[in-house]
């Protein structure tokens, strides 16, 4: 462990900025959502009981052979026309050799210096609407590997008595992004990171290649930092901080490494080259191992496997299976439905956009559609601890929902509760509101003889209405709505009462 | 001769996680050396018009449907193992981390 007592303050980030310029450079990780392994057919899932998602491939047992999963390579393709790369026609897969259990082979199948997809870029847009370019230096295949669980008093690495071994993720396909070093990024750096995952993760979402859930470790972020003195073009010495996943997470990384590493140099010390491991409760880093660009993984051809080649008409077929980019659907989508910035901004980060974009097309305007996922829906998925877009409510619900409301059938509060008597199983908006006789009371008869029974038990209210006071009458809808259960149409109320009155509405 | 040295015997060693005695070492040198020397008798044949290869077969592109095939019960992936806990493979611990 390199971490000393001694090790100097970080300087504050504004003050680091003064001073130096920072270098980024990510490596992301992406789990893809192939039915099998990468090199196998047993299942890749997620969540299963340990050791039940794995066969003699995955646990490296001898005399065995990887096959290569076709789907796995056509994702690795797709993803790489999506980071604007160029496809290989011909590379192969490499063995990576290391010690350590969490691969049973003691070699991760990857790729080395043949990767299928190099030379790209990717846009993101920052927090102010301007665009940077983060430019891509490669995408390779490779396979997960198993999930190792510290098993002793501290339960982690640290002190642990030993360590226990799920092989169900070892196999799972992976595809590693690597960028090329980040310059220019100033003051920016951290929030380029953010933006640079959040697009990684928008774009293999779009293209249904991966779960693409952080929390779940589908995407996951190494992240690169060193720092130069302002106006110098040689790279400093860099740390790199290991599986930062989350979004917040990557960005408050970053922040802190360029505090940490500008405090070092301040003080006169040297950047030890090392992985670091993230502290979520302190948003600060703890040494992890010594790395060398020398490692040495004895990287060969894997002689288990043929070489993958690939053909413009191969390549051109997949392009035209790529969705429309998220970016440029985010762009289209801003401006067709007139949301503010905030307003549109709230929803991408609820990731609803497909949900909204759905009922919209169902047929509601792009406001009530807004309106219900990011208000009942939201409010509702939240009282059930789930994610909105998880509860099970289909566009065309919500759609048929607005509709009983905009023909003067329900009103928002009955609406509300159809909502969640549809949630609970009991069918349909308009069939819910049949059965439990909910549609507004609004006929004469019934609402009249409401109207009339809360006059009866409110003179005051009445004689204040009478006076020319005719925002009173909102304490007379409350007893209405109340003897009506909540069905009666105010805006009927308001009339019924000015009527009985005499008053001019 | 090879460019095989003592070192490098070392070196590799410590990769493999292998512990070797100092004779063992002086004879690995030698006889590392001479099938590097074989090896490298391909290179008189080959000349620079020909691509390394990593395959004896002719063959690219051997892909798999995404289908899925058998599985292994918890049982059965552990039914090699020197030790088990809750239907995991038991592991000293290591300080190491990749």
């Amino acid at each position: 462990m390199t971490e000393t007592l001694t090790e100097p303050r970080p300087l504050s980030f504004e003050e680091a900025l003064q001073k130096y310029d920072p270098v980024l450079g990510f490596e992301v990780h992406v789990e893809l959502n192939t039915a099998t392994k990468m090199f196998s057919s047993a299942p890749n899932a997620f969540g299963d009981e340990p050791n039940t998602n794995v066969n003699e491939v995955c646990l490296g047992l001898p005399g065995t052979l990887p096959v290569v999963n076709g789907k796995a390579v056509e994702s690795a393709i797709k993803l790489g026309l999506a980071l604007n790369c160029s496809i290989a026609e011909y590379c192969r897969f490499a063995r990576k050799q290391y010690f350590y259990p969490d691969t049973p082979k003691n070699w991760q199948t990857s790729q080395y210096d043949e990767p299928i997809a190099f030379d790209g870029y990717v846009d993101v847009e920052l927090d102010d609407g301007e665009i940077f370019r983060v430019e891509i230096e490669r995408a390779h295949m490779e396979e997960d590997a198993g999930k190792l669980t510290h098993a002793g008093t501290s339960g982690r690495i640290q002190g642990a008595d030993y360590s226990l071994v799920d092989y169900n993720r070892s196999g799972v396909p992976l595809i590693e992004i690597v960028t090329k070093p980040i310059t220019g990024a100033g003051e920016r750096a951290p929030q380029i990171a953010r933006a640079y995952v959040s697009a990684v993760r928008d774009i293999v979402k779009a293209l249904d290649i991966s779960d693409a859930r952080m929390e779940r470790g589908n995407v996951r972020c190494d992240a690169n930092v060193s720092l130069m003195p302002k106006g110098a073009s040689a790279f400093g010495t860099r740390s790199e901080t290991k599986n930062v996943n989350s979004m917040r997470a990557v960005e408050h990384a970053v922040h802190f490494e360029i505090r940490r590493h500008a405090g070092i140099l301040e003080a006169g010390g040297s950047i030890v080259q090392e992985t670091r491991h993230w502290q979520e409760t302190s948003r600060t880093t703890t040494s992890g191992r010594p790395k060398s660009d020398a490692d040495d993984y004895r990287y060969f051809p894997e002689p288990d496997l043929v070489p993958v080649t690939t053909t413009a008409e191969w390549i051109e077929a997949l392009r035209a299976e790529l969705p429309e980019p998220p970016a440029e659907r985010r762009r289209r989508l801003r401006e067709a439905w007139a949301y503010s910035d905030a307003e549109f901004r709230d929803v991408v980060a609820a990731g609803l956009l497909d949900q909204i974009e759905e009922t919209v097309e169902s047929g509601a305007s792009a406001a009530a559609a807004r309106k219900w996922w990011m208000g009942e829906i939201s409010r509702l998925a939240n009282a059930r601890e789930t994610e909105p877009a998880a509860l099970g409510v289909e566009p065309a619900t919500i759609v048929e929902l607005n509709g009983l409301i905009d023909e003067g059938r329900i009103n928002d509060k009955i609406a509300r509760q159809v909502l969640e008597h549809h949630l609970d199983g009991e069918g349909g908006p308009a069939e819910i509101v049949q059965k439990r006789g909910l549609e507004v009371v609004s006929d004469g008869g019934a609402l009249t003889a409401a109207v009339e029974k809360a006059m009866a038990e409110n003179p005051d209210v009445v004689e204040k209405v009478a006076a020319g006071k005719l925002k009173a009458i909102g304490a007379l809808i409350g007893p209405v709505m109340k003897e009506t259960r909540g069905q009666a149409d105010a805006g009927k109320v308001r009339e019924i009462v000015l009527q009985k009155l005499g008053i001019q509405g | 001769m090879s460019e095989i040295s003592r070192a490098d015997v070392e070196h590799l060693a410590k990769l493999a996680h292998i512990s070797m005695t100092d004779a063992e070492l002086e004879k690995m040198t030698s006889e590392l050396g001479v099938i590097v020397d074989s090896v490298q008798k391909v290179q008189e044949a080959a000349g620079e018009d020909v691509p390394a290869t990593s395959h004896p077969l002719p063959l690219t592109n051997v892909f798999r449907e995404d289908r899925v095939g058998h599985v292994f019960t918890a049982a059965e992936s552990l039914s090699n193992a020197p030790d088990a806990v809750e239907s995991r493979f038991k592991v000293p611990a290591i300080l190491d981390e990749e």
